[in-house]
């Protein structure tokens, strides 16, 4: 391994180990004794103290965050006192839905974008060109959530074609599954994409003007076989970072859209928590959110080093 | 019928016109020269004949390849001729290729593309057209990346691409300018060998009068868009009939009247403007794992010298020789590993920023390009006065102004000037607003990076002169680091030839460039074309 990515990963665990922390104290300081929480307000002092003996709450802060942290690595997440499961178990039933919602959007708002992108920095300055950009201005300025509910109006109510929320579970079969994915991961991907093929266009054009576009051009090859074999690996630099960079918000989104679909995803999961109070819940979704975050910027720094053989000594 | 025509070339961009009437013609074998200062329309005219304008670009006339109108080609009948028929190679090698493919598969690609040869039939004459071109396959493999090699290395990549598949023709548009003069001796060397291999006609394109009058069989100067003389390279340039072919000459073999710093022999008691001692500065090695780094490399070793007040001296050596370094270090930009510094007495290495404020107003700089060193968003005004902070105590506005004014009075700028912005002044008066900041605080010592080579030759000859004149009036101290030696010999005393870290070379300027001793200086020296010896061996072969 180059000590360009040895250095990557360096940073990612450091990074993953100060987010642990401020996850940790955040919930420290919020207001409210979950031992109490749990009981209710009725429950007598000497409950309450046993219960915080129990889940260890009379324990120093420091072993409290070590003894959590150990967990984290082991696997042990906790017990969920709303749902009253381990919580290890409750983030795996949601994340069977929002992963597969995470990485369709992802997939859509890639594929859409870049040749979108590579349409527009082709026929720069055209009407076609004025078209993709207008169009992506459009999508960059609508709300995902009001986009969601025009495509329940239009494919679900209207055309029937697709469910308008709800999950059937990967028991009922893939398809079925997938069915009712599509229109959140359209209303997660289609602003994402927006974003994205506006950087893919304005990337490529920063490369077409480079002096290597001409030598290419001076060999003899076409346009357009320029546009793909020596533009697009230069500007996917830019594309890939800011991919990286959307993928918190695709997870931020999930929030939004799996309410509005009504989807037993983490991002409901974790909204549901928040409003209980269920902090153990909160701080393994959001640790485990942060975790995926950094894993996913690591390995877009990964392909930095696969596109740019100059960073591969860095 | 000649291999390429061009008549009557008109070219507007934008609805500006930009050629004028051009007429030139080259025959297979031939080699000519197309000469001119910039914007005079030279890369245009190469661009019009590979039909790689820019946009909005409308050109008229005839431009026959072979007999074939190339400005009514369709574009998949250019791309047919584009690196298989007629070639190009660029000025900036440093970026011309790219960053991410190896240079195999980039010197491949156009033969592919050309032959429909299989991969491994590409890739066995890319490494034959590399091998010819002097890349060999030892240490050159085809795996190479762009950034592994120099900016020579790159242009014969550069030249390997072009000249790959035998084109008729080859355009080289300013291919050496930004090579040091020995590289610039050897890629011209290649470039003249490869047309007489192949019988290519070769259109070499450059503003240095000496480099085409060494390389060429017929000439054409251009200005402002329009052809002022053509003919045989060595009569035109002899006989300079045309007025502007004259005035070009001259410029580009300018040598300011000033008169040289007297030899002396100094007092071990005096003290020196400038004492370097021992100097030394290594860079760490690159990185090779987590905890190993390969070995330092020396970029300055060991090296000494004085400089005292008035005296005008060069730093040449080819690029990569440590001079910029040495600059950096003596300008307290750059901490040296080991060695003194010694500005009038005064040791600066090792000082803090607030302990060498009162030295940094005597030590002032130019830089190579005077528009990358320029802020765009700041007027004259400010730009001008940036180093008067180094000024202990401040100064009110109304000095702040005067000294301004003064500044620019005397690099021949007015204050009408001060309310202008970078992109507003042509090249050579962003040069002289580089020295007029360099001038505001009123230093001893200015050390110039390469001042001229971004000039044309014109503008170039009357900022010499400016130097020139500042040295004398104020008695300013002047450093100029340069691979150029026709700017050492106008304008320096006495010169250091550096090579590989080390000052392996001193003396009276005009007596180490006539007789150098040292190999390093001897390559120099016999490496820079010089215009007159050119021209007269030119005569001398045609009888």
């Amino acid at each position: 391994m180059t000590p360009f990515l040895l250095k990557r990963l360096g940073i990612g665990i450091v990074t993953l180990l100060l987010a642990s922390i401020v996850v940790f104290a955040m919930l420290e300081v919020v207001p409210g004794d979950p031992a109490r929480m749990m009981l209710g307000m009725n429950a007598t002092e000497d409950a309450v103290q046993a219960l915080r003996e129990q889940m260890g709450l009379n324990q120093p802060l420091i072993m409290r965050y070590l003894s959590w942290i150990g967990g984290f690595l082991t696997g042990d997440f906790g017990r969920s006192y709303t749902y009253s499961v381990p919580v290890a178990q409750l983030v795996a039933e949601r994340s069977a839905v929002s992963l597969p919602l995470a990485l369709i959007s992802l997939f859509l708002s890639t594929v859409i974008a870049i040749p979108v992108g590579l349409y527009a920095a082709a026929h720069r300055g055209k009407a076609s060109d004025t078209v993709a950009m207008g169009a992506s201005q459009l999508g960059v300025a609508i709300p995902n959530f009001w986009f969601a509910l025009l495509l329940v109006y239009v494919f679900a109510v209207a055309l029937r074609m697709l469910p308008a929320g709800g999950f059937p579970g990967w028991g009922a079969g893939v398809w079925p599954a997938l069915k009712a994915l599509i229109l959140p991961a359209i209303a997660l991907a289609l602003p994402q994409a927006a974003i994205l093929a506006r950087v893919t266009r304005s990337a490529l054009l920063d490369v077409l003007n480079e002096d290597y576009i001409r030598t290419a051009r001076a060999k003899g090859l076409p346009r357009n076989t320029v546009l793909w074999r020596h533009a697009l690996r230069n500007a996917l630099i830019p594309v890939f970072t800011i991919l990286g960079l959307q993928f918190s918000f695709l997870l931020a989104g999930t929030i939004i859209i799996e309410n509005v679909f009504y989807l037993p995803g983490l991002g409901r999961l974790v909204f549901q928590a928040i409003t209980q109070r269920d902090l153990i819940v909160v701080e393994s979704v959001v640790m485990l959110l942060v975790a995926t975050v950094i894993v996913v910027n690591l390995l877009v720094d990964l392909s930095y080093a696969v596109i740019d053989p100059r960073l591969r000594n860095a | 019928m000649s291999l390429l025509e061009i008549e009557s070339l008109n070219l507007e961009i934008d609805g500006t016109p930009i050629l004028r009437n051009v007429e030139l013609s080259i025959d297979r074998g031939e080699i000519r020269g197309l000469v001119g200062e910039s914007g005079s329309g030279k890369s245009m005219t190469a661009l019009t004949v590979m039909q790689l304008l820019p946009l909005g670009a409308r050109a008229t006339g005839q431009v026959r390849f072979d007999g074939k109108n190339l400005l009514a080609a369709s574009e998949n009948e250019m791309c047919q001729l584009r690196g298989d028929d007629i070639g190009m190679v660029f000025q900036e090698p440093m970026t011309a290729l790219n960053p991410v493919k190896t240079i195999g598969e980039q010197v491949a690609e156009g033969i592919r593309f050309h032959t429909r040869a299989s991969r491994p039939e590409a890739e066995d004459r890319a490494r034959k057209i590399l091998d010819r071109v002097g890349l060999p396959e030892v240490k050159y493999p085809l795996s190479r990346y762009p950034h592994q090699l120099s900016g020579g290395q790159r242009q014969r990549v550069v030249i390997a691409i072009a000249t790959a598949l035998n084109p008729r023709l080859l355009i080289a548009d300013e291919p050496t300018t930004a090579l040091d003069v020995v590289l610039q001796a050897q890629i011209l060397d290649l470039l003249r060998d490869l047309c007489h291999e192949n019988k290519m006609g070769l259109l070499l394109i450059s503003h240095d009068l000496a480099v085409v009058a060494d390389m060429t069989d017929n000439i054409t100067i251009l200005r402002g868009g329009q052809v002022m003389e053509e003919g045989d390279t060595a009569r035109v340039l002899s006989e300079q009939t045309h007025p502007y072919t004259r005035q070009l000459a001259l410029a580009s073999t300018h040598v300011p009247a000033r008169r040289k710093h007297p030899l002396v022999q100094h007092q071990p008691a005096e003290t020196p403007l400038l004492k370097v001692t021992s100097l030394t500065r290594d860079y760490l090695g690159q990185r090779i794992g987590f905890f190993k780094r390969s070995a330092p490399t020396r970029a300055v070793n060991d090296v000494s010298f004085s400089l005292w007040p008035g005296q005008s001296v060069a730093l040449v050596g080819r690029s990569g020789c440590g001079k910029s370094t040495l600059a950096r270090m003596i300008l307290a930009l750059d901490p040296p590993t080991s060695g003194s510094i010694e500005f009038e007495g005064i040791e600066i290495t090792g000082k803090s920023e607030a302990e060498l404020k009162p030295i940094r107003r005597h030590m002032q700089v130019v830089f190579q390009d005077p528009y990358g060193s320029f802020d765009p968003r700041q007027n004259v005004a400010r730009l001008v006065s940036e180093p008067l902070h180094l000024l202990q105590p401040t100064l009110g506005s109304k000095e702040r102004r005067e000294r301004v004014e003064k500044a620019l009075n005397e690099v021949g700028l007015t204050t009408s000037d001060l309310e202008k912005y970078p992109h507003e002044f042509s090249g050579g008066q962003r040069q002289r607003l580089s020295i007029a900041r360099a001038l505001i605080t009123r230093p001893k010592l200015i050390i110039a990076d390469e001042p001229v080579s971004a000039l044309d030759v014109s503008i170039r000859s009357q900022i010499l002169d400016l130097i020139a004149s500042l040295n004398a009036r104020y008695n300013l101290a002047f450093i100029f680091i340069t691979h150029d030696l026709t700017v050492a010999r106008a304008i320096t005393d006495d010169v250091f030839v550096m090579h590989e870290g080390r000052i392996v070379e001193a003396g009276r300027t005009e007596s180490v460039l006539e007789n150098p001793q040292s190999k390093p200086a001897q390559e120099l020296v016999s490496a820079t074309p010089d215009l007159h010896r050119a021209i007269a061996r030119k005569l001398r072969e045609q009888g």
